[in-house]
């Protein structure tokens, strides 16, 4: 404990951090002195981390226990390796899952310290310049006068949730909106009773590193009957200072209920790939509808394939009663690796799931993404659609399962894969995995791949549009039936991020 | 207002010369015919006016109003107030016709410096245009091209065309695959657009859409290269008797 009472905490580091390191402080006795010479919490992942994240948010012993478990189950498991990505070694011990890596003293001072092709991205996604400054982690952006209109997020920024702005109007309608952590001190039979049971502990490598060391996240719970009054949205970041990167979000829509969750993501630009690594659960019971929206910006890296986000993320939901419904939509345009499969187990019979995708790559970026349809019950419907884009020296992999079993009597799927590439040096694959184990069961699989004509590119040109202007539209054009799923606000967005993360894919 | 001197072009990837010392002038407010049989360059005449790819001048210069079109890219020629309508319009699926337009028209007024269109302004203007076009609100929002018949796709270039208001239109064989009932639609609505000041340059084929768009001058092109040069009556002389006689004249 000398060590850590001389050691001399950097300005901006949160108090509550060193506090809470403090207070701790007696098991963190192995290295401890050594690791804390960098001012803020040690690297690499242990017992003591795991503890310290379930005390800094004031969690009861079960959950406490819950990690642990958690934690002894990641030690055994293996990352996978199967997916179409390639990226140097992960070295687990190597990353922070707590503190801050980084001091203040290289938090940018001023918007002229920031990336201006970042600025350029949030200047066109209409952000205003308070919220530019906060996203690009300029110090003090918190206390900027702030300009124009707000941003109508609700965010994840640092582990603390904002997502409380109509708290009053949900709880009339018995609508629970907060943070996770919170959830875990105020609800905690809901999420006793529902936590990792879509998603089990040991799902896998990602999913158990989550369930030990996830920070902070979303919580929804929609009462039997309820039409929630308005969208849920939460705006996740991985923030400047590294943390907040194992984001928890659990959604459970009770009989006859409906919700529509938007997530959106944003990270700043930083040179040294992050990790991210996110557990997204969704219960639906009978008769209930979820539609999850999420449009995808994490730093891609730079043209170089310098930095960028690791995104290794595990979303599923589970339609458990009879006529539940789930609709995932996501736009991906963001990462330098994405591994991500939203995924429907279609339990209840008469069930639903729906995805819809637009993933877009370009420069070194990689994405093996699709979704998982499982059939369970009888007369279980499901729908994929999947827009991959390629640009640049990018991968792009479409991975999916449909599996219809033996009592997934007249179950249906339809998938629909559609691919474009733009230039001669990036690629698409097409994965599709296909179980059937009953007669009745119906499978449908239709798979495109095209190339951005240059005719089509001309005849834009030839009215006026300049190139990428025309790249943009015609791509939007392709993306057309999953960008109607979006709820509209994301749509103008999403249209937009297509123009953005295609700049520099021609000429 | 449009200046051709001594154009010649050839295939950027072959070696194969198509246009050999093109020299033609289209004053502002007159109609210009060019006509040959095919394989002449008419539409490579078109395409190298307009920026299409492919294509490698090897001498000559082309101009409007002064600005030099081969140093400028294909968006800045259209800008500029030049416009091509097509002979095979290019499908683009996807996308609406309105939001076509609408993104052509402001692309065009950012370049110029001028402030976008309001949607509303926009819409009145589609629409009351489309109508002199017979062009229908359900056509308008169709992705553009896709599915149409050969006589709305020459009409939707037509409607482009008076929505963009080019100082100089290009016309490929707009009348290709249409009947007659269609050609008038699209020759209406060319002469809705003839105000004295605007540059027309007509290539055909036939000489039956020049009886719908009168010409001030034909043009008789072949091997590369414009042969003859004289008013309307050139345009009957190749009715009546093909290329064949006026070929053998020249040579």
């Amino acid at each position: 404990m000398a060590a850590l009472d001389q050691t001399q905490v950097k300005e901006g580091i949160d108090q509550e951090t060193v506090d809470a390191v403090r207070e701790v402080g007696g098991a963190y006795k192995h290295g401890w002195a050594t690791d804390i010479e960098m001012e803020y919490a040690p690297k690499g992942l242990t017992t003591d981390i795991v503890r310290l994240i379930s005390q800094k948010n004031e969690e009861p012993q079960w959950m406490l226990d819950w990690r642990l478990q958690a934690y002894d189950r990641w030690l055994t498991k293996e990352e996978p390796s199967w997916a179409m990505v390639d990226y140097p070694e992960i070295d687990f011990q190597d990353q922070y899952y707590y503190a801050r890596p980084k001091s203040m003293e290289v938090k940018p001072k001023s918007l002229d310290e920031v990336d201006p092709k970042l600025l350029e991205t949030y200047k066109k996604l209409g952000i205003p310049l308070k919220e530019q400054m906060i996203l690009a982690g300029v110090e003090g952006a918190e206390n900027a006068p702030a300009e124009g209109r707000k941003v109508a997020v609700d965010a994840v920024f640092d582990s603390v949730s904002l997502g409380t702005t109509f708290k009053a109007e949900l709880a009339e309608a018995g609508v629970i909106f907060c943070s996770i952590s919170e959830a875990i001190r105020e609800h905690p039979e809901l999420v006793k009773k529902y936590l990792g049971t879509v998603v089990p502990v040991s799902d896998n490598f990602y999913a158990t590193l989550n369930s030990a060391v996830f920070s902070d996240g979303s919580f929804v719970y929609v009462p039997p009957g309820v039409r929630c009054p308005m969208e849920l949205s939460t705006y996740f970041r991985i923030n400047a200072e590294n943390t907040g990167q194992f984001e928890r979000t659990l959604i459970i829509a009770d009989k006859g209920s409906y919700v529509s969750y938007l997530e959106g993501c944003t990270a700043p630009a930083r040179d040294i790939a992050q990790l991210h690594a996110a557990v997204v659960e969704i219960i639906i019971e009978e008769d209930a509808e979820v539609k999850y929206s999420t449009v995808q910006n994490w730093y891609p890296g730079d043209e170089n394939g310098k930095g960028g986000i690791y995104n290794f993320v595990t979303k599923r939901a589970d339609c458990r009663g009879d006529r539940a419904k789930i609709m995932w939509t996501q736009v991906e345009t963001g990462s330098a690796v994405t591994w991500k499969y939203p995924s429907c187990i279609l339990r209840g019979d008469d069930s639903q799931g729906e995805f819809y995708s637009i993933a877009i790559t370009n420069n070194y970026q990689q994405a093996d993404t699709g979704t998982k349809m499982v059939h369970l019950g009888k007369n279980t419907k499901s729908r994929i659609v999947s827009k991959g884009i390629s640009a640049g020296h990018a991968q792009n992999t479409y991975r999916g399962l449909v599996s219809m079993h033996p009592k997934a009597k007249n179950a249906r799927n339809y998938t629909q894969c559609d691919s474009l590439l733009i230039g001669n040096k990036c690629g698409a694959h097409t994965v599709p995995y296909i179980e059937v184990k009953n007669n009745s069961a119906r499978v449908e699989h239709e798979a495109t791949t095209s190339k951005v004509d240059d005719d089509q590119l001309f005849y834009c040109r030839s009215r006026g549009m300049d190139e990428e202007a025309a790249v943009a539209l015609v791509v939007n054009g392709f993306c057309k039936d999953v960008l109607q799923a979006l709820p509209m606000e994301f749509a103008m967005e999403a249209q937009q991020l297509v123009a953005i993360s295609l700049e520099g894919s021609v000429g | 207002m449009l200046n051709i001197k001594n154009l010649h072009v050839k295939l950027e990837d072959e070696d194969k010369q198509i246009l050999k010392g093109v020299n033609l002038t289209v004053e502002a407010g007159k109609v210009h015919a060019i006509m040959g049989p095919n394989g002449s360059g008419k539409s490579t005449l078109s395409y190298v006016l307009s920026g299409k790819g492919g294509y490698e001048v090897t001498d000559g210069s082309a101009s409007l109003d002064g600005q030099d079109l081969l140093e400028l890219e294909a968006e800045e020629r259209a800008t500029a107030g030049l416009f091509l309508a097509f002979q095979y319009p290019v499908e683009i699926p996807g996308v609406g016709n309105m939001t076509f337009l609408r993104t052509a028209v402001n692309a065009q007024r950012k370049a110029r410096g001028e402030d976008p269109m309001s949607a509303a302004d926009f819409l009145k203007e589609v629409r009351k245009t489309a109508k002199s076009l017979k062009i229908d609100a359900e056509m308008l929002k169709r992705p553009v091209n896709v599915g149409f018949s050969g006589g709305e796709k020459k009409r939707n270039e037509i409607l482009q065309m008076a929505m963009l208001s080019p100082k100089m239109c290009i016309l490929d064989e707009t009348d290709s695959g249409l009947d007659v009932d269609a050609m008038k639609l699209v020759a209406e609505g060319v002469n809705a657009l003839r105000d004295g000041k605007r540059g027309f340059l007509v290539i055909t084929h036939y000489q039956r859409l020049l009886d719908h768009i009168k010409p001030d001058v034909v043009h008789i092109m072949a091997n590369g290269r414009i042969i003859k040069t004289g008013g309307p009556e050139l345009a009957l002389e190749v009715e009546n008797n093909g290329y064949a006689g006026i070929l053998a004249e020249v040579e």
